[in-house]
């Protein structure tokens, strides 16, 4: 407070000698706020300047190239609504962000709570569940390829075995979508479990103890006790998840390349090959706004809730 | 009795150790075939053939990629760090509404990924000449790691209690002496979570280095691998030495170092 009194002074034209005012800001501390410049002047430029910048393209025609471009107003808006592929895509969108999360969150709670038991094998099998999380996900997307592709798959191998054709499992627009979410899920619930069971080991035992003492079984210390307490966890890992998912490209790249067609895109992976692949700068960088508002509202509207939740809870 | 109790779960523990560790050894023991050899996956080889591997890192010139990969990360760490830290001081320390409207512009940036500004920032990078060039894309990681960086440093030096900056400045420092001297020594664990959490997020980064360097000699280990199974996609030997390869510096970093990362991971989000 007392640093805000002293800046309010210096604001009025009471300068004496440069050299005074110069003092003064130093002993106001006010000079410490250029520290922040650097970070402040590369988020204008590489953040704030591009977004406006990407606003301004989305209501023109532009190819990407060339110079010569005209101002189309709400086209590119309207056309992306009427786009049965683009719809399509933010469907997919929705399972790659909201499956994932609903996934992870599951499969990462359970682990937790079974961890939590004092399994011996504790350490080495969280070790083994967020290694995953630190390998590229273009890497594990490959990874996965040898599971899932049409020959010499080892799943295929497996068909096979029973006497079952071999699927082109990656080849069908509605099953690779949720070979996409599953693969995602698989390699960053470990980051769910992690969060859990970092809320799981603060709550205290006392807590456990008296409610056992009260009667209460497993299922309603559960709800009452272990749910209420992880709150902040569920909020973190579901928002955190959920970012993840919606903006999903390099598995996509690895594993489909958005194909067939567009099936298995994402709003990622299709601004990509419009913007490099069919030269459509203008169509591409509208996308890029579309995804910029449906995360946002997304993320910001979870969080809103979740938080409200957790104070109720 | 409380050894039978304890049986089941530890079994089940390495059944799920086991389902998880499936996608590694279908890499490994395709990694390690002959390309004559036809077995299934789940087949171990029964030999270990190296072929894959020499023609994979000669094919894929994961050596230049290695050297990118650590020029990028190293420098765009160490610039973080920097950049980040001294940022975070006079939001911590001096929270006046500007400054708090400040840090909430560099927080909210946390929620939107810079991915839905590709187009333009394509455009700004080929207008301003750091396409294919290292800087520039060290510029970006720098750019989009701040947010979390300047989050964690924020609320970390909060939590440093201000008598000792008083106690310094009643010895003479000036405030950016403090800083240097007396708070800089401080940020030790939380510089560990945030040289983990962006040096994860730059060495595997890959839809950014495929725009911004394209060019062969400068391609990251990502890159060098997408434009490399793109021609040899039937090659699933090379395919998976490649994978393997590129996997293994980050997971040996990770055996070592495991527990800031898991540590850092979740103090980074919990006060989020």
């Amino acid at each position: 407070m007392a640093e805000t009194k002293t800046m309010a002074v210096q604001a009025k034209p009471q300068v004496r000698t440069p050299e005074t005012a110069w003092a003064r800001m130093i002993r106001s501390g006010a000079m410490l706020n250029l520290l922040y410049v650097p970070a402040l002047l590369l988020f204008c430029v590489f953040i704030f300047y591009p977004f406006f910048k990407g606003m301004k393209i989305s209501f023109t025609n532009w190819d990407g190239y060339n110079l010569d471009y005209k101002w189309i107003g709400f086209d590119n808006y309207k056309r992306m609504f009427q786009d049965p592929e683009i719809i399509k895509v933010i469907k997919n969108t929705v399972i790659y962000g909201v499956g994932s999360s609903v996934f992870q969150n599951i499969i990462g709670l359970l682990y937790a709570l079974f961890l939590n038991m004092n399994i011996r094998t504790r350490g080495f099998v969280r070790t083994i569940i967020y290694l995953p999380v630190i390998i590229s996900s273009l890497i594990m997307g490959y990874i996965w390829y040898f599971f899932f592709q049409y020959q010499g798959g080892a799943i295929n191998d497996i068909l096979l075995l029973f006497g079952d054709q071999p699927a082109n499992l990656l080849g069908d627009p509605v099953k690779n979508v949720w070979i996409i979410t599953f693969v995602n899920t698989y390699q960053y619930l470990g980051i769910a479990m992690v969060l859990y069971l970092a809320g799981l080991q603060s709550i205290p035992r006392d807590y456990y103890e008296a409610a056992t003492i009260d009667g209460a079984g497993p299922w309603k210390r559960f709800v009452h006790i272990t749910w209420p307490l992880i709150a902040p966890a569920f909020t973190v890992s579901m928002v955190l998840n959920l970012i993840g998912g919606l903006k999903l490209f390099d598995v996509i790249v690895a594993l489909t390349n958005s194909g067939p067609g567009y099936a298995s895109a994402s709003l990622s992976s299709i601004m990509y090959l419009l913007y490099f692949g069919r030269e459509d700068a203008g169509y591409a960088a509208t996308i890029g706004i579309l995804m910029f508002i449906l995360i946002s509202i997304v993320s910001i509207t979870s969080l809103v809730f979740l938080r409200r939740r957790e104070v109720n809870a | 009795m409380t050894k039978n109790k304890r049986f089941w779960p530890t079994l089940l523990s390495l059944v799920i150790c086991l389902l998880h560790i499936l996608p590694f050894y279908v890499l490994v023991t395709t990694a390690f075939k002959e390309v004559a050899d036809l077995s299934s996956k789940w087949m171990f080889p029964g030999y270990f053939y190296f072929g894959n591997f020499l023609d994979a890192w000669k094919e894929a010139h994961l050596a230049s990629a290695f050297r990118s990969n650590l020029i990028v990360t190293v420098c765009s760490i160490v610039l973080i760090v920097a950049i980040g830290s001294i940022a975070a001081y006079p939001l911590a320390r001096r929270q006046t509404g500007w400054n708090k409207f400040i840090y909430a512009v560099f927080v909210s940036a946390l929620i939107v990924p810079p991915l839905t500004i590709l187009v333009p920032l394509y455009k700004f990078m080929v207008d301003i000449g750091g396409m294919n060039q290292y800087w520039g894309i060290i510029l970006l990681f720098i750019t989009f790691n701040l947010p979390m960086t300047i989050f964690l440093y924020t609320g970390f030096i909060s939590t440093i209690p201000r008598d000792l900056d008083e106690a310094a400045m009643i010895d003479g420092a000036g405030r950016f002496q403090l800083f240097f001297t007396v708070i800089l020594p401080l940020l030790k664990p939380v510089t560990a979570t945030v040289v983990i959490l962006s040096g994860v997020a730059v060495w595997n980064d890959y839809q950014f280095s495929v725009f911004f360097l394209q060019k062969p000699e400068l391609r990251t280990i990502t890159v060098a691998l997408s434009a490399f199974f793109g021609q040899y996609t039937s090659n699933v030997g090379w395919v998976a030495a490649g994978s393997f390869m590129g996997a293994i510096p980050m997971t040996l970093v990770y055996l070592f170092l495991q527990r800031y990362f898991v540590n850092g991971l979740a103090s980074g989000a919990i006060k989020g």
